[in-house]
C-alpha cells in the first residue's frame, strides 16, 4: 500500500469521527431530530471495507450509516445537511440520519428496519449477475440482524443462486442493549455462514489495515465467481446505541478498555512508528477534518428548508 | 376480439411483455418447472429459460426483497406470491421498502416492480388461505394497488403495471381465473388509476371491483327483471383511486351500493362511501350501503363459508334498501 492510501484511510476515519462528534452536539442543541446512531469506534470497518471496493461494487447498510455514506464518497456537506433535514441533504431532507443513499456513488442506503436490507442486497447482486456485470454487492449489517428471518432467507437465496454478495457482519457486541451472547445462539456470528455452505472469516474491526486487506481478498474472490461469502468484523461502539441510550447494559470500564483500542489512535501510532506518516502530517489531516466539518455545518445551516409545497414530491415516479 | 379466460389474459400479458423486453423476469415459488401453482406461468420456463423464470425457495421476504433490489439495478421483475395470504410474510418489504424507497431517498431510487398475488375466498381453504386484504395494501402511499374484474382489464392493466416505473401490487382472484371475456387481439394497455362503467343504468350506482364485479353483474340481471337498472362502476385500481366515474354516476342515480369481498370494517367500501359523502353530499337521497364479507375468519365448511361471503342476493337486497 502506498503512503497516499494510508493517509486517505486515516483522513476518512478522522473526518467521520469529527463529523459525528459535531453531529452529537447539534443533536443536543436540537438542530438534528429523530433517531441518530453514531458510528464512533467503528470507523475502521466502513473505511477499510469500502476502500477495497471498485466503483462497480454496490454498498448497502443499516441505519448506522453516516460513516458508510462518507466512505462511499458523499461529501460531508450533504451528510450534515441531511442530518439537519435540508433540501441540500443527500436525501433532500426526506430521509434523515437513518436513510442516506447516493445511487451515483453506488451507495444503496441506509435501511432502518433491522435486517431488511439483506434481501434487497441479494436483489442488487441478482441484477448485476443477470446483466453480466462483474460488480460485487457489499451488504453490511449488525450482529443483531442475524437473528431475524430476513438474514436467513437472504443468505440462503444468495447461495442457491450463487449471487455475488459479500455479507459483512459488523459485530459490535450489542444489539441495542442486549449482548450478543444473550440474543444469538452462537456468539461467533461467522458460524451461521456454515449453515449456508459459505466460506467465512473473522476480522479485527479496530484495525483498518486488517479490514482493508481482508476485504480486498474477499471481494476479489466473490468477483471471480466464488458465490457469496461472509466476513464477521469485530468492533465496538464507544457511544450509546442511539442518542437516547442510558447505557445500563454495560460498565464504563468495559467502554474504557475498548477505547484503548481506538481504531484511529491505533492507526496513528502505527503510521508514525512505521514511518508511514509524520506527526505533523497527521496533525494537518486533523485540522483539515475539523475545517471540513465546520464548513459542512455552515453549509447545512445556510441551506434552505424544503418548501412545504414539495411535500408530495416523489411519492410516485409517475403522476397519479 | 378473442374470447379467453382471465388466466389466459394474465398469462398473455406477461408473455408478450417478456418477449418485448429482456429486462422483465419472473420470480416466485413454483413459477418455473411446476408452471405456476395456478398454472398462470405454464410454458414460461421452457420458453424463456431458468434465468428469466426463477423458482425461489419458500422465502417471501427474500422474493420481494430480491425483486426490489433487482428493480433498483434497472431490471423489471414480476414477483409472484403464491397467494396474497403469504404477503404478510413479506409485509416489511412491500410496505416499508417498496412503498417508501423512492420518496425516502429524495427520488433517487426507482422501482419498476410488479407483485402478483392471488386472493379471495370461496374454495374451502380455511381462514388462513382465503383472505381479501386488498384494503390493507391500498392504505400505503407509494404503492399502487390494482385488481381487475374482467379478462380484458386484467391483460391491459397488467401490461400497464409491468411498464410502470412504480411498484404495483396486482391482485388476482382465484375464482375468476376461469371467467371468460372478450379481449382485443392487438397490443393495448389500460392506464392504472382509472375506474370504468361496466354496465349502464339510471336507478342506482353499484361501486365494486374484482370478484365483486361478477357478483354485482348477477345482481343487476336480477334487478333488471323488476325494471331496476343498476349502473356498475368498476374501480379496477384501489390506489390511485379514481372517483370520477363514481361521482358522475352517483349524481345521476343519487343512490349507491358498494360491493367488495373483503371485510366491511375499514375497507374499500368505507373509503368510497366517505368520498361520495365528501364529494356529492347534495346528491344523496339515501344512505350508502356496503355489501362485504361477514366479520369472521372464513370457515372451512362450504355452507358456512358461502354464508360469510357476499352473494348476488345480498347486493339485490342492498339495492332495494337504498331505492
Amino acid at each position: 500500500m502506498d503512503k497516499q492510501k494510508y493517509l486517505e484511510l486515516y483522513s476518512q476515519m478522522v473526518l467521520i469521527r469529527r463529523l459525528e462528534e459535531r453531529g452529537a452536539e447539534l443533536y443536543q442543541a436540537g438542530k438534528i431530530g429523530g433517531f441518530m446512531h453514531l458510528y464512533i469506534g467503528q470507523e475502521a470497518v466502513c473505511t477499510g471495507l469500502i476502500a477495497a471496493r471498485q466503483p462497480q461494487d454496490r454498498v448497502i447498510t443499516a441505519y448506522r450509516d453516516h460513516g458508510v455514506a462518507i466512505s462511499c464518497g458523499i461529501p460531508a456537506n450533504q451528510v450534515m445537511a441531511e442530518l439537519m433535514g435540508k433540501t441540500t441533504g443527500i436525501s433532500k431532507g426526506r430521509g434523515g440520519s437513518m436513510h442516506m443513499a447516493d445511487v451515483t456513488r453506488n451507495f444503496w442506503g441506509g435501511h432502518a428496519i433491522v435486517g431488511a436490507q439483506l434481501p434487497v442486497a441479494a436483489g442488487l447482486a441478482l441484477g448485476d449477475k443477470y446483466a453480466g456485470r462483474d460488480g460485487v454487492t457489499i451488504c453490511m449489517f449488525g450482529e443483531g440482524a442475524t437473528n431475524i428471518g430476513y438474514f436467513h432467507e437472504a443468505l440462503n437465496l444468495s447461495k442457491v443462486w450463487t449471487l455475488p454478495v459479500l455479507w459483512v457482519c459488523e459485530n459490535n457486541i450489542y444489539g441495542m442493549g442486549t449482548a450478543v451472547g444473550r440474543a444469538s445462539a452462537v456468539s461467533e456470528i461467522q458460524q451461521k455462514a456454515e449453515g449456508y455452505g459459505m466460506e467465512h472469516e473473522r476480522v479485527d474491526g479496530m484495525d483498518v489495515i486488517a479490514v482493508y486487506e481482508a476485504a480486498q481478498k474477499a471481494i476479489a474472490k466473490v468477483r471471480a465467481g466464488s458465490g457469496p461469502r461472509m466476513m464477521e468484523i469485530l468492533t465496538y461502539r464507544f457511544r450509546g446505541h442511539s442518542m437516547g441510550d442510558p447505557e445500563r447494559y454495560r460498565k464504563q470500564e468495559e467502554v474504557k478498555k475498548w477505547e484503548e483500542h481506538d481504531p484511529i489512535g491505533a492507526f496513528h501510532v502505527y503510521l508514525v512508528e512505521n514511518n508511514k506518516a509524520t506527526k505533523k502530517e497527521l496533525e494537518d489531516i486533523e485540522a483539515r477534518a475539523m475545517d471540513e466539518v465546520q464548513k459542512a455545518v455552515e453549509f447545512a445551516e445556510a441551506s434552505p428548508e424544503p418548501s412545504l409545497d414539495t411535500l408530495f414530491d416523489n411519492v410516485y415516479v409517475e403522476e397519479v | 376480439m378473442a374470447r379467453i379466460t382471465m388466466r389466459e389474459a394474465i398469462s398473455q400479458a406477461m408473455w408478450e411483455e417478456m418477449e418485448r423486453d429482456p429486462k422483465i423476469f419472473i420470480l416466485g415459488e413454483e413459477v418455473g418447472v411446476w408452471g405456476g401453482s395456478y398454472a398462470v406461468t405454464k410454458g414460461f420456463y421452457d420458453h424463456f429459460g431458468a434465468e428469466r423464470v426463477r423458482d425461489t425457495p419458500i422465502s417471501e421476504a427474500a422474493i420481494i426483497g430480491a425483486a426490489i433490489g433487482s428493480a433498483l439495478t434497472g431490471l423489471r421483475p414480476i414477483a409472484e406470491l403464491m397467494t396474497i395470504n403469504f404477503a404478510f410474510s413479506a409485509m416489511e418489504h412491500i410496505v416499508n421498502e417498496a412503498a417508501k424507497l423512492h420518496y425516502m431517498f429524495g427520488g433517487q431510487f426507482v422501482l419498476p416492480l410488479v407483485i402478483r398475488a392471488v386472493g379471495g375466498g370461496g374454495r374451502q381453504l380455511g381462514a388462513t388461505h382465503s383472505q381479501t386484504p386488498d384494503a390493507v395494501f391500498a392504505h400505503f402511499p407509494g404503492l399502487k394497488v390494482v385488481s381487475p374484474g374482467t379478462p380484458a382489464d386484467a391483460k391491459g392493466l397488467l401490461k400497464a403495471a409491468i411498464r410502470s416505473n412504480d411498484p404495483v401490487l396486482f391482485i388476482e382472484n382465484a375464482t375468476l381465473y376461469q371467467l371468460r371475456g372478450e379481449v382485443p387481439e392487438e397490443d393495448y394497455v389500460i392506464p392504472l388509476g382509472q375506474s370504468t362503467v361496466q354496465r349502464t343504468g339510471k336507478d342506482v350506482t353499484i361501486v365494486t371491483y374484482s370478484k365483486g364485479l361478477e357478483i354485482s353483474m348477477k345482481a343487476a340481471e336480477e334487478l333488471a327483471k323488476d325494471g331496476i337498472e343498476a349502473e356498475i362502476v368498476d374501480l379496477r385500481s384501489l390506489r390511485p383511486l379514481d372517483m370520477g366515474p363514481v361521482i358522475e354516476s352517483f349524481k345521476k342515480t343519487n343512490r349507491a351500493v358498494i360491493v367488495e369481498e373483503g371485510w366491511k370494517s375499514y375497507g374499500v367500501g368505507a373509503e368510497v362511501a366517505s368520498r361520495i359523502y365528501e364529494q356529492a353530499f347534495d346528491y344523496v337521497d339515501a344512505p350508502v350501503v356496503r355489501v362485504a364479507q361477514k366479520e369472521v375468519p372464513l370457515p372451512y365448511n362450504r355452507a358456512l363459508e358461502q354464508s360469510a361471503l357476499p352473494q348476488p342476493a345480498d347486493v339485490v337486497a342492498a339495492v332495494r334498501e337504498v331505492l
